[in-house]
Protein backbone atom coordinates (compact mmCIF):
# COMPACT_ATOMS: atom_id res chain seq x y z
CA UNK A 1 0.00 0.00 0.00
CA UNK A 2 2.21 2.78 -1.29
CA UNK A 3 0.81 6.29 -0.99
CA UNK A 4 -1.44 7.03 -3.93
CA UNK A 5 -0.03 8.72 -7.00
CA UNK A 6 -2.32 11.69 -6.52
CA UNK A 7 -1.03 12.19 -2.98
CA UNK A 8 2.56 12.01 -4.09
CA UNK A 9 1.99 14.62 -6.78
CA UNK A 10 0.27 16.97 -4.31
CA UNK A 11 3.02 16.61 -1.72
CA UNK A 12 5.70 17.06 -4.37
CA UNK A 13 4.10 20.28 -5.55
CA UNK A 14 3.71 21.53 -1.97
CA UNK A 15 7.39 20.78 -1.30
CA UNK A 16 8.44 22.75 -4.35
CA UNK A 17 6.20 25.68 -3.37
CA UNK A 18 7.70 25.74 0.12
CA UNK A 19 11.25 25.59 -1.28
CA UNK A 20 10.57 28.38 -3.75
CA UNK A 21 9.01 30.62 -1.09
CA UNK A 22 12.07 30.20 1.14
CA UNK A 23 14.44 30.85 -1.73
CA UNK A 24 12.50 33.72 -3.27
CA UNK A 25 14.15 36.57 -1.27
CA UNK A 26 17.59 35.38 -2.44
CA UNK A 27 16.36 35.09 -6.01
CA UNK A 28 14.92 38.60 -5.86
CA UNK A 29 18.23 39.95 -4.57
CA UNK A 30 20.05 38.26 -7.45
CA UNK A 31 17.55 39.69 -9.95
CA UNK A 32 17.89 43.19 -8.44
CA UNK A 33 21.67 43.00 -8.67
CA UNK A 34 21.38 42.83 -12.47
CA UNK A 35 19.22 45.95 -12.67
CA UNK A 36 20.12 49.62 -12.88
CA UNK A 37 19.33 51.75 -9.81
CA UNK A 38 16.25 53.14 -11.56
CA UNK A 39 14.96 49.69 -12.49
CA UNK A 40 15.61 48.42 -8.96
CA UNK A 41 13.07 50.74 -7.36
CA UNK A 42 10.55 50.76 -10.23
CA UNK A 43 6.94 50.04 -9.32
CA UNK A 44 5.46 47.81 -10.61
CA UNK A 45 8.59 45.70 -10.17
CA UNK A 46 10.35 44.80 -13.39
CA UNK A 47 10.46 41.12 -14.20
CA UNK A 48 11.64 41.44 -17.75
CA UNK A 49 14.55 43.77 -18.32
CA UNK A 50 17.90 43.84 -20.00
CA UNK A 51 20.34 42.58 -17.35
CA UNK A 52 23.37 44.78 -16.75
CA UNK A 53 26.60 44.26 -14.87
CA UNK A 54 26.84 47.96 -13.98
CA UNK A 55 25.91 47.39 -10.36
CA UNK A 56 28.51 44.66 -9.91
CA UNK A 57 31.19 46.91 -11.40
CA UNK A 58 30.09 49.88 -9.26
CA UNK A 59 29.94 47.76 -6.13
CA UNK A 60 33.36 46.20 -6.53
CA UNK A 61 35.14 49.40 -7.50
CA UNK A 62 33.56 51.16 -4.54
CA UNK A 63 35.67 52.44 -1.64
CA UNK A 64 37.34 49.53 0.03
CA UNK A 65 35.03 46.75 -1.18
CA UNK A 66 37.91 44.64 -2.39
CA UNK A 67 39.81 45.20 0.85
CA UNK A 68 36.82 44.00 2.85
CA UNK A 69 36.43 40.97 0.58
CA UNK A 70 40.11 40.18 1.04
CA UNK A 71 39.69 40.56 4.81
CA UNK A 72 36.81 38.08 4.74
CA UNK A 73 38.96 35.54 2.92
CA UNK A 74 42.00 36.03 5.16
CA UNK A 75 40.02 36.00 8.39
CA UNK A 76 37.85 32.99 7.60
CA UNK A 77 40.61 30.85 6.08
CA UNK A 78 43.24 31.96 8.59
CA UNK A 79 41.07 31.37 11.63
CA UNK A 80 40.00 27.98 10.27
CA UNK A 81 43.54 26.75 9.62
CA UNK A 82 44.66 27.73 13.11
CA UNK A 83 41.54 26.24 14.72
CA UNK A 84 42.09 22.91 12.97
CA UNK A 85 45.80 22.90 13.82
CA UNK A 86 44.95 23.32 17.51
CA UNK A 87 41.88 21.07 17.49
CA UNK A 88 43.36 18.16 15.55
CA UNK A 89 45.71 16.85 18.27
CA UNK A 90 43.13 17.65 20.95
CA UNK A 91 40.41 15.67 19.17
CA UNK A 92 42.90 12.84 18.58
CA UNK A 93 43.66 12.68 22.28
CA UNK A 94 39.99 12.86 23.27
CA UNK A 95 38.83 10.28 20.76
CA UNK A 96 41.56 7.65 21.08
CA UNK A 97 42.75 8.06 24.67
CA UNK A 98 39.58 8.68 26.64
CA UNK A 99 40.07 9.03 30.36
CA UNK A 100 38.13 10.16 33.36
CA UNK A 101 38.20 13.79 32.34
CA UNK A 102 37.40 13.35 28.64
CA UNK A 103 33.70 13.94 28.93
CA UNK A 104 34.21 16.90 31.22
CA UNK A 105 36.69 18.45 28.79
CA UNK A 106 34.30 18.07 25.87
CA UNK A 107 31.42 19.53 27.84
CA UNK A 108 33.48 22.40 29.12
CA UNK A 109 34.54 23.27 25.58
CA UNK A 110 30.92 23.16 24.49
CA UNK A 111 29.95 25.42 27.38
CA UNK A 112 32.34 28.16 26.23
CA UNK A 113 30.17 28.41 23.12
CA UNK A 114 27.23 29.33 25.31
CA UNK A 115 28.85 32.51 26.55
CA UNK A 116 26.93 35.40 24.97
CA UNK A 117 29.45 37.48 23.03
CA UNK A 118 27.94 40.74 24.20
CA UNK A 119 28.73 39.77 27.81
CA UNK A 120 32.45 39.96 27.10
CA UNK A 121 32.31 42.75 24.52
CA UNK A 122 33.71 45.39 26.88
CA UNK A 123 36.80 43.54 28.15
CA UNK A 124 37.67 42.27 24.66
CA UNK A 125 37.17 45.70 23.10
CA UNK A 126 39.16 47.52 25.79
CA UNK A 127 41.85 44.82 25.83
CA UNK A 128 42.32 45.05 22.06
CA UNK A 129 42.45 48.82 22.36
CA UNK A 130 45.14 48.62 25.03
CA UNK A 131 47.40 46.33 23.02
CA UNK A 132 46.72 48.24 19.81
CA UNK A 133 44.94 45.42 18.00
CA UNK A 134 41.61 47.16 17.47
CA UNK A 135 40.66 47.09 13.79
CA UNK A 136 43.29 44.51 12.82
CA UNK A 137 42.89 41.21 10.99
CA UNK A 138 45.04 39.57 13.65
CA UNK A 139 42.41 40.32 16.28
CA UNK A 140 39.58 39.06 14.12
CA UNK A 141 41.46 35.89 13.15
CA UNK A 142 42.02 35.19 16.85
CA UNK A 143 38.40 35.90 17.81
CA UNK A 144 36.89 33.80 15.03
CA UNK A 145 39.36 31.01 15.73
CA UNK A 146 38.37 30.95 19.40
CA UNK A 147 34.66 31.14 18.59
CA UNK A 148 34.91 28.12 16.30
CA UNK A 149 37.47 26.06 18.21
CA UNK A 150 34.92 24.16 20.37
CA UNK A 151 32.83 23.27 17.30
CA UNK A 152 35.93 22.17 15.41
CA UNK A 153 37.11 19.97 18.30
CA UNK A 154 33.67 18.42 18.62
CA UNK A 155 33.23 17.79 14.95
CA UNK A 156 36.70 16.26 14.49
CA UNK A 157 36.12 14.19 17.63
CA UNK A 158 32.90 12.79 16.21
CA UNK A 159 34.60 11.90 12.90
CA UNK A 160 37.56 10.31 14.69
CA UNK A 161 35.18 8.18 16.75
CA UNK A 162 34.06 6.51 13.54
CA UNK A 163 37.56 5.38 12.66
CA UNK A 164 38.10 1.84 14.00
CA UNK A 165 40.51 2.02 16.93
CA UNK A 166 42.22 -1.18 15.71
CA UNK A 167 43.92 0.66 12.88
CA UNK A 168 45.70 3.01 15.25
CA UNK A 169 46.23 0.17 17.69
CA UNK A 170 48.03 -1.82 14.99
CA UNK A 171 50.19 1.18 14.23
CA UNK A 172 51.01 1.56 17.90
CA UNK A 173 52.00 -2.08 18.18
CA UNK A 174 54.34 -1.54 15.24
CA UNK A 175 55.96 1.18 17.31
CA UNK A 176 54.55 4.16 15.44
CA UNK A 177 54.26 7.14 17.78
CA UNK A 178 51.30 9.47 18.17
CA UNK A 179 52.79 12.14 15.93
CA UNK A 180 53.26 9.75 13.01
CA UNK A 181 49.84 8.23 13.66
CA UNK A 182 48.26 11.65 13.36
CA UNK A 183 50.17 12.64 10.24
CA UNK A 184 50.24 9.40 8.31
CA UNK A 185 47.09 7.61 9.41
CA UNK A 186 44.52 9.92 10.90
CA UNK A 187 44.97 12.79 8.45
CA UNK A 188 44.38 10.70 5.31
CA UNK A 189 41.72 8.54 6.99
CA UNK A 190 39.64 11.48 8.12
CA UNK A 191 40.14 13.68 5.06
CA UNK A 192 36.45 14.16 4.22
CA UNK A 193 35.63 14.80 7.88
CA UNK A 194 38.35 17.42 8.15
CA UNK A 195 37.15 19.00 4.93
CA UNK A 196 33.57 19.37 6.17
CA UNK A 197 34.80 20.65 9.51
CA UNK A 198 36.90 23.25 7.73
CA UNK A 199 33.98 24.26 5.53
CA UNK A 200 31.71 24.75 8.53
CA UNK A 201 34.33 26.87 10.30
CA UNK A 202 34.84 28.97 7.16
CA UNK A 203 31.09 29.46 6.77
CA UNK A 204 30.62 30.51 10.40
CA UNK A 205 33.59 32.84 10.30
CA UNK A 206 32.63 34.38 6.95
CA UNK A 207 29.11 35.10 8.21
CA UNK A 208 30.20 36.29 11.66
CA UNK A 209 28.92 39.83 12.10
CA UNK A 210 28.92 40.76 15.79
CA UNK A 211 32.66 40.96 16.39
CA UNK A 212 33.41 42.18 12.92
CA UNK A 213 31.03 45.11 13.38
CA UNK A 214 32.23 45.92 16.88
CA UNK A 215 36.02 45.56 16.80
CA UNK A 216 36.84 46.68 13.27
CA UNK A 217 36.53 49.90 11.31
CA UNK A 218 37.97 50.71 7.90
CA UNK A 219 41.03 48.43 7.92
CA UNK A 220 40.08 44.95 9.04
CA UNK A 221 36.32 44.86 8.49
CA UNK A 222 34.88 41.83 6.72
CA UNK A 223 32.09 41.85 4.15
CA UNK A 224 29.50 41.30 6.89
CA UNK A 225 30.63 44.53 8.56
CA UNK A 226 30.89 46.31 5.21
CA UNK A 227 27.33 45.51 4.28
CA UNK A 228 25.93 46.26 7.73
CA UNK A 229 27.79 49.54 7.99
CA UNK A 230 27.35 50.91 4.51
CA UNK A 231 23.69 50.05 4.38
CA UNK A 232 22.81 53.44 5.82
CA UNK A 233 24.69 55.79 3.47
CA UNK A 234 24.17 53.46 0.51
CA UNK A 235 20.61 52.67 1.47
CA UNK A 236 19.24 54.27 -1.64
CA UNK A 237 21.39 52.30 -4.01
CA UNK A 238 19.52 49.02 -3.99
CA UNK A 239 21.02 47.53 -7.09
CA UNK A 240 24.58 48.26 -6.00
CA UNK A 241 23.95 46.93 -2.50
CA UNK A 242 22.31 43.81 -3.94
CA UNK A 243 25.29 43.22 -6.20
CA UNK A 244 27.67 43.59 -3.26
CA UNK A 245 25.48 41.23 -1.24
CA UNK A 246 25.28 38.61 -3.99
CA UNK A 247 29.07 38.54 -4.17
CA UNK A 248 29.27 38.32 -0.37
CA UNK A 249 26.94 35.34 0.01
CA UNK A 250 27.69 33.43 -3.20
CA UNK A 251 30.77 31.52 -1.98
CA UNK A 252 29.05 30.49 1.22
CA UNK A 253 25.89 29.39 -0.58
CA UNK A 254 28.06 27.13 -2.70
CA UNK A 255 30.12 25.79 0.23
CA UNK A 256 26.98 25.30 2.27
CA UNK A 257 25.19 23.29 -0.38
CA UNK A 258 28.24 21.08 -0.82
CA UNK A 259 28.26 19.87 2.75
CA UNK A 260 24.82 20.48 4.17
CA UNK A 261 24.36 17.03 5.70
CA UNK A 262 27.69 16.87 7.45
CA UNK A 263 27.25 20.39 8.79
CA UNK A 264 24.45 19.20 11.03
CA UNK A 265 26.91 17.27 13.11
CA UNK A 266 29.00 20.33 13.85
CA UNK A 267 26.03 22.63 14.31
CA UNK A 268 24.42 20.35 16.89
CA UNK A 269 27.64 19.14 18.57
CA UNK A 270 27.00 15.65 17.32
CA UNK A 271 23.56 15.49 18.91
CA UNK A 272 21.92 14.98 15.52
CA UNK A 273 23.57 13.04 12.72
CA UNK B 1 20.08 8.38 14.71
CA UNK B 2 22.61 7.18 17.19
CA UNK B 3 23.91 4.29 15.18
CA UNK B 4 26.94 6.15 13.97
CA UNK B 5 27.88 7.67 17.26
CA UNK B 6 30.54 5.53 18.81
CA UNK B 7 30.25 6.30 22.44
CA UNK B 8 32.57 7.11 25.27
CA UNK B 9 31.22 4.48 27.61
CA UNK B 10 31.33 1.76 25.01
CA UNK B 11 34.91 2.29 23.93
CA UNK B 12 36.37 3.43 27.22
CA UNK B 13 37.65 0.12 28.63
CA UNK B 14 39.77 -1.13 25.69
CA UNK B 15 40.94 2.38 24.90
CA UNK B 16 42.02 3.05 28.44
CA UNK B 17 44.19 -0.04 28.60
CA UNK B 18 45.37 0.71 25.12
CA UNK B 19 46.68 4.17 25.55
CA UNK B 20 46.52 6.29 28.60
CA UNK B 21 49.47 4.67 30.33
CA UNK B 22 51.85 4.85 27.39
CA UNK B 23 50.81 8.12 25.84
CA UNK B 24 50.78 11.44 27.59
CA UNK B 25 47.87 13.28 25.98
CA UNK B 26 48.29 16.50 27.90
CA UNK B 27 50.57 18.22 25.34
CA UNK B 28 47.99 17.52 22.64
CA UNK B 29 45.12 18.90 24.69
CA UNK B 30 46.88 21.79 26.34
CA UNK B 31 46.95 24.32 23.48
CA UNK B 32 43.19 24.04 22.98
CA UNK B 33 42.49 24.17 26.70
CA UNK B 34 44.77 27.14 27.36
CA UNK B 35 43.42 29.37 24.58
CA UNK B 36 39.83 28.53 25.46
CA UNK B 37 40.49 29.25 29.13
CA UNK B 38 42.01 32.60 28.27
CA UNK B 39 39.13 33.39 25.94
CA UNK B 40 36.30 32.38 28.25
CA UNK B 41 37.50 32.99 31.78
CA UNK B 42 39.64 36.13 31.63
CA UNK B 43 37.12 38.39 29.88
CA UNK B 44 34.39 37.01 32.09
CA UNK B 45 36.28 37.98 35.23
CA UNK B 46 36.91 41.44 33.80
CA UNK B 47 33.23 41.90 32.98
CA UNK B 48 32.44 40.89 36.54
CA UNK B 49 34.98 43.41 37.85
CA UNK B 50 33.70 46.25 35.64
CA UNK B 51 30.16 45.53 36.73
CA UNK B 52 31.01 46.71 40.24
CA UNK B 53 32.66 49.90 39.02
CA UNK B 54 31.57 53.30 37.94
CA UNK B 55 33.45 53.24 34.66
CA UNK B 56 32.63 55.81 32.03
CA UNK B 57 35.04 55.81 29.09
CA UNK B 58 34.50 59.55 28.76
CA UNK B 59 35.38 60.31 32.37
CA UNK B 60 37.97 57.83 33.62
CA UNK B 61 39.28 56.52 35.94
CA UNK B 62 37.04 53.70 37.07
CA UNK B 63 35.96 53.65 40.71
CA UNK B 64 34.18 50.96 42.67
CA UNK B 65 30.58 51.75 43.42
CA UNK B 66 29.43 48.61 45.14
CA UNK B 67 26.36 47.06 43.63
CA UNK B 68 25.02 50.34 42.29
CA UNK B 69 25.14 49.23 38.63
CA UNK B 70 23.01 46.22 39.49
CA UNK B 71 20.57 48.34 41.45
CA UNK B 72 20.14 50.66 38.47
CA UNK B 73 19.94 47.71 36.12
CA UNK B 74 17.02 46.12 37.93
CA UNK B 75 15.15 49.35 38.69
CA UNK B 76 15.56 50.73 35.17
CA UNK B 77 12.36 50.04 33.20
CA UNK B 78 14.36 49.82 29.95
CA UNK B 79 16.03 46.64 31.26
CA UNK B 80 12.68 44.94 31.61
CA UNK B 81 11.51 46.19 28.24
CA UNK B 82 14.70 44.76 26.72
CA UNK B 83 14.15 41.42 28.43
CA UNK B 84 10.56 41.35 27.24
CA UNK B 85 11.74 42.13 23.70
CA UNK B 86 14.34 39.35 23.86
CA UNK B 87 11.71 36.87 25.03
CA UNK B 88 9.25 37.95 22.31
CA UNK B 89 11.94 37.65 19.64
CA UNK B 90 13.13 34.22 20.80
CA UNK B 91 9.64 32.79 21.19
CA UNK B 92 8.41 34.28 17.92
CA UNK B 93 11.28 32.89 15.88
CA UNK B 94 11.20 29.55 17.71
CA UNK B 95 7.49 29.10 17.04
CA UNK B 96 7.99 29.86 13.35
CA UNK B 97 11.05 27.59 13.09
CA UNK B 98 9.42 24.62 14.76
CA UNK B 99 6.12 24.82 12.88
CA UNK B 100 7.46 25.67 9.43
CA UNK B 101 10.77 23.84 9.88
CA UNK B 102 8.94 20.59 10.68
CA UNK B 103 6.43 21.07 7.87
CA UNK B 104 9.07 21.82 5.26
CA UNK B 105 11.29 18.97 6.46
CA UNK B 106 8.36 16.52 6.20
CA UNK B 107 7.53 17.75 2.70
CA UNK B 108 11.12 17.57 1.51
CA UNK B 109 11.56 14.09 2.94
CA UNK B 110 9.18 12.63 0.34
CA UNK B 111 10.39 11.40 -3.01
CA UNK B 112 9.55 13.83 -5.77
CA UNK B 113 11.23 15.10 -8.93
CA UNK B 114 14.01 17.59 -8.20
CA UNK B 115 14.03 16.74 -4.49
CA UNK B 116 17.69 17.51 -3.97
CA UNK B 117 17.45 20.89 -5.70
CA UNK B 118 14.34 21.82 -3.71
CA UNK B 119 16.26 20.90 -0.54
CA UNK B 120 19.12 23.18 -1.43
CA UNK B 121 16.77 26.07 -2.18
CA UNK B 122 14.85 25.63 1.08
CA UNK B 123 18.00 25.53 3.19
CA UNK B 124 19.87 28.31 1.37
CA UNK B 125 18.66 31.21 3.58
CA UNK B 126 20.57 29.76 6.53
CA UNK B 127 23.82 30.47 4.67
CA UNK B 128 22.97 34.11 4.02
CA UNK B 129 24.84 36.38 6.44
CA UNK B 130 22.56 38.38 8.75
CA UNK B 131 23.36 41.87 7.37
CA UNK B 132 22.46 40.70 3.86
CA UNK B 133 19.29 38.97 5.09
CA UNK B 134 18.36 42.20 6.87
CA UNK B 135 18.88 44.30 3.75
CA UNK B 136 16.98 41.99 1.41
CA UNK B 137 13.94 42.32 3.66
CA UNK B 138 14.34 45.94 4.65
CA UNK B 139 14.82 47.29 1.13
CA UNK B 140 13.69 44.87 -1.50
CA UNK B 141 10.70 43.27 0.20
CA UNK B 142 9.30 45.36 3.07
CA UNK B 143 9.99 48.92 1.89
CA UNK B 144 6.62 50.71 1.77
CA UNK B 145 7.40 52.63 -1.44
CA UNK B 146 9.43 50.34 -3.66
CA UNK B 147 9.28 47.01 -1.85
CA UNK B 148 7.69 43.96 -3.38
CA UNK B 149 5.27 43.35 -0.50
CA UNK B 150 3.99 46.91 -0.71
CA UNK B 151 3.22 46.32 -4.35
CA UNK B 152 1.43 43.05 -3.54
CA UNK B 153 -0.68 44.92 -0.99
CA UNK B 154 -1.54 47.61 -3.52
CA UNK B 155 -2.56 44.88 -5.97
CA UNK B 156 -4.82 43.45 -3.30
CA UNK B 157 -6.39 46.87 -2.87
CA UNK B 158 -4.69 47.56 0.48
CA UNK B 159 -2.43 50.37 1.61
CA UNK B 160 1.23 49.39 1.81
CA UNK B 161 2.45 49.68 5.38
CA UNK B 162 5.75 50.95 6.71
CA UNK B 163 6.65 47.65 8.37
CA UNK B 164 9.54 48.90 10.46
CA UNK B 165 7.50 51.72 12.03
CA UNK B 166 4.14 50.00 12.35
CA UNK B 167 5.30 46.53 13.37
CA UNK B 168 9.04 46.73 14.04
CA UNK B 169 9.32 43.63 16.24
CA UNK B 170 7.20 41.56 13.86
CA UNK B 171 9.46 42.62 11.00
CA UNK B 172 12.59 41.64 12.92
CA UNK B 173 10.98 38.30 13.83
CA UNK B 174 10.12 37.69 10.16
CA UNK B 175 13.72 38.28 9.09
CA UNK B 176 15.21 36.06 11.79
CA UNK B 177 12.61 33.38 11.09
CA UNK B 178 13.55 33.39 7.44
CA UNK B 179 17.14 32.60 8.45
CA UNK B 180 16.34 30.09 11.20
CA UNK B 181 13.47 28.07 9.69
CA UNK B 182 16.00 26.55 7.26
CA UNK B 183 18.24 25.66 10.21
CA UNK B 184 15.37 23.72 11.78
CA UNK B 185 14.56 22.19 8.39
CA UNK B 186 18.16 21.05 7.91
CA UNK B 187 18.40 19.43 11.34
CA UNK B 188 14.98 17.80 11.21
CA UNK B 189 15.51 16.56 7.67
CA UNK B 190 18.74 14.92 8.75
CA UNK B 191 16.95 13.32 11.68
CA UNK B 192 14.11 12.13 9.42
CA UNK B 193 16.54 10.41 7.11
CA UNK B 194 17.81 8.29 9.97
CA UNK B 195 14.26 7.16 10.76
CA UNK B 196 13.95 3.43 10.44
CA UNK B 197 12.04 2.84 7.23
CA UNK B 198 11.29 -0.78 8.19
CA UNK B 199 9.26 0.47 11.10
CA UNK B 200 7.25 2.77 8.83
CA UNK B 201 6.79 -0.02 6.33
CA UNK B 202 5.53 -2.35 9.09
CA UNK B 203 3.09 0.30 10.27
CA UNK B 204 1.92 0.72 6.71
CA UNK B 205 1.39 -3.05 6.38
CA UNK B 206 -0.63 -3.00 9.57
CA UNK B 207 -2.88 -0.49 7.86
CA UNK B 208 -1.79 2.63 9.73
CA UNK B 209 -3.00 5.64 7.75
CA UNK B 210 -0.63 8.47 6.80
CA UNK B 211 -1.70 10.66 9.66
CA UNK B 212 -1.39 7.88 12.24
CA UNK B 213 2.11 7.05 11.02
CA UNK B 214 3.01 10.72 11.35
CA UNK B 215 1.46 11.05 14.78
CA UNK B 216 2.78 7.86 16.36
CA UNK B 217 6.08 7.17 14.61
CA UNK B 218 7.48 10.23 12.85
CA UNK B 219 6.70 13.00 15.35
CA UNK B 220 7.94 11.08 18.40
CA UNK B 221 11.16 10.42 16.50
CA UNK B 222 11.49 14.17 15.89
CA UNK B 223 10.96 15.16 19.50
CA UNK B 224 14.61 15.08 20.47
CA UNK B 225 15.96 16.89 17.40
CA UNK B 226 13.21 19.49 17.91
CA UNK B 227 14.30 20.03 21.49
CA UNK B 228 17.88 20.45 20.29
CA UNK B 229 16.74 23.00 17.70
CA UNK B 230 14.87 24.87 20.44
CA UNK B 231 17.92 25.04 22.68
CA UNK B 232 20.45 25.93 19.99
CA UNK B 233 18.23 28.57 18.45
CA UNK B 234 17.46 30.12 21.85
CA UNK B 235 21.14 30.49 22.55
CA UNK B 236 21.84 32.02 19.14
CA UNK B 237 18.76 34.26 19.24
CA UNK B 238 19.49 35.62 22.70
CA UNK B 239 22.67 36.99 21.11
CA UNK B 240 20.87 38.20 17.98
CA UNK B 241 22.47 41.42 16.91
CA UNK B 242 23.27 42.05 13.25
CA UNK B 243 19.73 42.15 11.83
CA UNK B 244 18.64 44.66 14.47
CA UNK B 245 21.80 46.69 13.90
CA UNK B 246 21.18 46.79 10.16
CA UNK B 247 17.44 47.47 10.19
CA UNK B 248 15.98 49.21 13.24
CA UNK B 249 18.94 50.04 15.46
CA UNK B 250 16.79 48.98 18.38
CA UNK B 251 14.01 51.40 17.53
CA UNK B 252 11.68 53.02 16.96
CA UNK B 253 12.10 54.07 20.60
CA UNK B 254 12.98 50.83 22.35
CA UNK B 255 10.59 48.64 20.38
CA UNK B 256 13.31 46.28 19.13
CA UNK B 257 15.96 46.85 21.79
CA UNK B 258 16.73 43.36 23.07
CA UNK B 259 18.97 42.68 26.05
CA UNK B 260 21.93 42.11 23.73
CA UNK B 261 21.25 45.33 21.88
CA UNK B 262 20.76 47.28 25.11
CA UNK B 263 24.20 46.17 26.32
CA UNK B 264 25.71 47.15 22.98
CA UNK B 265 24.13 50.62 23.22
CA UNK B 266 25.28 51.10 26.80
CA UNK B 267 28.82 50.02 25.96
CA UNK B 268 29.71 51.41 22.58
CA UNK B 269 27.25 54.30 22.27
CA UNK B 270 27.01 55.58 25.84
CA UNK B 271 30.48 54.35 26.90
CA UNK B 272 29.13 53.41 30.32
CA UNK B 273 31.22 50.29 30.75
CA UNK B 274 30.11 49.66 34.34
CA UNK B 275 26.40 49.46 33.68
CA UNK B 276 26.90 47.64 30.39
CA UNK B 277 28.95 45.03 32.25
CA UNK B 278 26.29 44.57 34.92
CA UNK B 279 23.77 43.91 32.15
CA UNK B 280 26.35 41.64 30.50
CA UNK B 281 26.69 39.54 33.64
CA UNK B 282 22.92 39.24 33.74
CA UNK B 283 22.84 38.09 30.09
CA UNK B 284 25.55 35.54 30.80
CA UNK B 285 23.56 34.13 33.72
CA UNK B 286 20.45 33.83 31.54
CA UNK B 287 22.40 32.10 28.76
CA UNK B 288 23.93 29.70 31.26
CA UNK B 289 20.56 28.60 32.52
CA UNK B 290 19.66 27.67 28.94
CA UNK B 291 23.06 26.10 28.39
CA UNK B 292 22.57 23.69 31.28
CA UNK B 293 19.61 22.17 29.45
CA UNK B 294 21.51 21.88 26.18
CA UNK B 295 24.55 20.33 27.82
CA UNK B 296 22.35 17.79 29.52
CA UNK B 297 20.78 16.81 26.21
CA UNK B 298 24.13 16.51 24.45
CA UNK B 299 25.69 14.65 27.33
CA UNK B 300 22.84 12.16 27.33
CA UNK B 301 23.67 11.51 23.68
CA UNK B 302 27.33 11.04 24.50
CA UNK B 303 26.46 8.28 26.94
CA UNK B 304 23.52 6.76 25.09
Amino acid sequence: MKPSVANRIVFGILAWIAALIMFFPILWMIVTAFKTEGQAIAIPPLILFKPTLTSFIDATTNAGYLLFALNSVIVSVGSTIIAIAIAFPAAYALAFFPGKRTEFTLMWMLSTKMLPAVGVLMPIYLGLKTIGLLDTRTALVAIDMLMNLPIVVWMLYSFFKEIPGEILEAARVDGIGPRQQMWHLLLPLSGPGIASTALLAIILSWNEAFWSINVTASHAGTLAAYIARFSAPEGLFWAKLSAASVLAVAPILIFGSLTQRRLVRGLTFGAVK
Amino acid sequence: MDQGSATLKATAPPAATRGSRQVNTLPMLLPAIIVLLLWSVLPLLRTLLYSFQHYDLMTPPATFNGGLNYRYLFTDPSTWIAIKNSVVLVIGVLAASIVFGTLIALLLNNDFPGQSIARLLAIAPFFVMSPVAALIWKNLLLDPVSGLFGWFMTLAGLHPIAWFSVAPMTSVIIIYSWRWIPFATLILLTALQSLDTDQLEAARMDGAKGFARLRYIVLPHLLRPISIVIMLESIFLLSAFAVIYTTTNGGPGDATTTLTYLIFIKALNDFSIGSASAAGVFAIVLANILAVFLIRAVSRNLQA
